[in-house]
């Protein structure tokens, strides 16, 4: 089975990924994530105006057979979640990289973002 | 140890399973979603592999007085062709296992059985039987035959037509908890209206090297243990290590609801001890749950009362494909029992408001 890994975007060996726009750093987790973990049917996120801190977590996604945590890619500010997500966590499954998004963060550092893999390195973790 | 593996692993892999260990074996977890394949068993119809379940055959002329003795049930209630759900207990009334026991036709013209103990636990009950028969004295011979046969089920409301239009003899009129050997596509199986998801459904004990023939003979959805386990939680079964376990969390019969399978006026191993349990009442109850507040319940996660004290814990806990609500079960003291009653689970530090139900959770058979 072959997953994507669009390139426009950096990853994190726990699955998420990182794509910054305008100096705002939006954040979701893999399709080799959401295809590991099945059916979602939860996610807790932090609230607007929460500190993150790059490499803690940050929330958890939880799909019927398993509980998984979340990690920031940078330390920063939440700027906004998709609480679309609390009546329809599916759409992790249905569309990771786009409607299935979780939160946005404005960096402390943007610079932190080159400690990411890239989409290549990412590939190669999860073939 | 090495996983065992059941004879279509490599069919399965081929289909797109992903496989995850349960009882020593490697079984598929999943062909496509828990949620499409648990939908397709309520909606449709659903085959499972489950050649993980072990299979004793035990025969001769006290083959009964050996299985009375041993399961909790009362087998001479069987003619041949019935079946019946049991627990085996130790000598306080323990659950060890519970298992369904077939009546197959006579061989040599003794009364025979094969009763399917739980994945991991044939060799345990094999060695329970053996040496039971030899302390008693009696004459049976008891056959671990768990490596000659593959077992699948087929479940939902559209099984009996499947089952119906693949078996070559009339099947249809089984009951439930009836059975008979069939033939499908040329194979002799052993087939039961028996299952584990709450729906209609046969489950098919057939000879290892024959297991492709009869899995292809059911054009369904294939589905893993991850919506074998979502059905039956709805459904209010029990899982053995789960919701009940010799080692770390043991349980009578009464306790987990399951005394329908004490006959107290037969005489097996725990009988005395379920007997003075029964007249005194039990402390705690296995009862279902569903949550109110958002989350999702596991196994080993606390059940506290409305003042934060802890009472209990999760056995299972799923969000409930069908009612689209997370549900559970929990062993908590009968003062706690009632359905309506109010209780928390606590899901990471957080405590979620729950409320006691009647299980099953939906509609079963």
């Amino acid at each position: 089975m072959s997953f994507e890994t669009p390139d426009d975007r950096r990853y994190l060996e726990s699955h998420e990924w990182a794509l910054e726009t305008d100096g705002v750093v939006r954040v979701g987790i893999s399709d080799f994530a959401q295809d590991e973990l099945g059916d979602v049917v939860f996610v807790e996120l932090p609230d607007e105006g929460d500190d993150v801190t790059q490499e803690a977590a940050f929330g958890v996604v939880e799909s019927i057979k398993a509980v998984s945590d979340l990690y920031a890619p940078v330390s920063g500010e939440v700027v906004a979640i998709n609480d679309d997500l609390f009546d329809a966590p599916e759409r992790v499954n249905d569309d990771p990289f786009g409607d299935g998004w979780m939160l946005e963060i404005d960096p402390d550092d943007e610079s932190e973002l080159e400690d990411l893999l890239t989409a290549d390195e990412y590939e190669d973790q999860i073939a | 140890m090495p996983l065992q593996t059941p004879p279509l692993r490599g069919l399965h892999d081929e289909r797109g399973a992903k496989f995850t260990e349960f009882g020593g074996w490697d079984m598929p977890v999943e062909f496509d979603s828990i949620r499409e394949e648990h939908v397709a068993v309520r909606e449709a119809a659903g085959i499972f592999d489950v050649s993980h379940m072990g299979e004793i055959h035990v025969t001769g002329p006290d083959a009964t007085t050996l299985l009375q003795r041993l399961t909790s049930n009362d087998v001479t209630q069987l003619e041949v062709g019935d079946s019946q759900y049991a627990t085996i207990t130790d000598e306080e009334g323990i659950i060890v296992d519970d298992t369904i026991v077939y009546r197959l036709p006579d061989e040599d013209g003794e009364a025979t059985y094969l009763f399917v103990p739980n994945a991991g636990n044939d060799e345990a009950m094999h060695e329970r039987w053996v040496d039971h028969r030899n302390e008693w004295d009696l004459e049976a011979t008891v056959d671990n035959r768990t490596d000659e046969y593959a077992m699948f089920a087929v479940q939902g409301p559209e099984a009996a037509d499947l089952v119906g239009d693949a078996a070559e003899e009339s099947i249809l009129d089984l009951r439930r908890f009836q059975a008979r050997y069939v033939t499908i596509d040329g194979v002799e199986c052993w087939a039961a209206r028996t299952g584990y998801t709450g729906e209609d459904g046969f489950e098919f004990i057939v000879p290892w090297g024959e297991a492709e023939t009869v899995w292809s003979a059911f054009d369904c959805q294939p589905c893993g243990l991850g919506a074998r386990d979502t059905l039956r939680i709805e459904a209010g079964y029990l899982l053995a290590g789960q919701d009940f376990d010799y080692e770390s969390d043991p349980r009578t019969p009464y306790e987990a609801g399951l005394g329908f399978t004490v006959k107290l006026d037969t005489e097996f191993v725990g009988r005395d001890a379920l007997e003075q349990v029964r007249e005194e009442g039990v402390e705690e109850k296995l009862v279902g749950f569903r949550l109110i507040d958002r989350g999702v319940p596991r196994h080993g996660y606390d059940i506290t009362n409305t003042d934060g004290l802890v009472v209990g814990s999760v056995t299972s806990g799923t969000m409930s494909p069908t009612l689209e609500a997370s549900i559970g079960m929990g062993y908590v003291p009968v003062e706690y029992a009632e359905p309506g009653t109010t209780l928390q689970v606590v899901v990471r530090g957080q405590s979620k408001k729950a409320r006691v139900e009647t299980t099953p959770f939906v509609d079963t058979v």
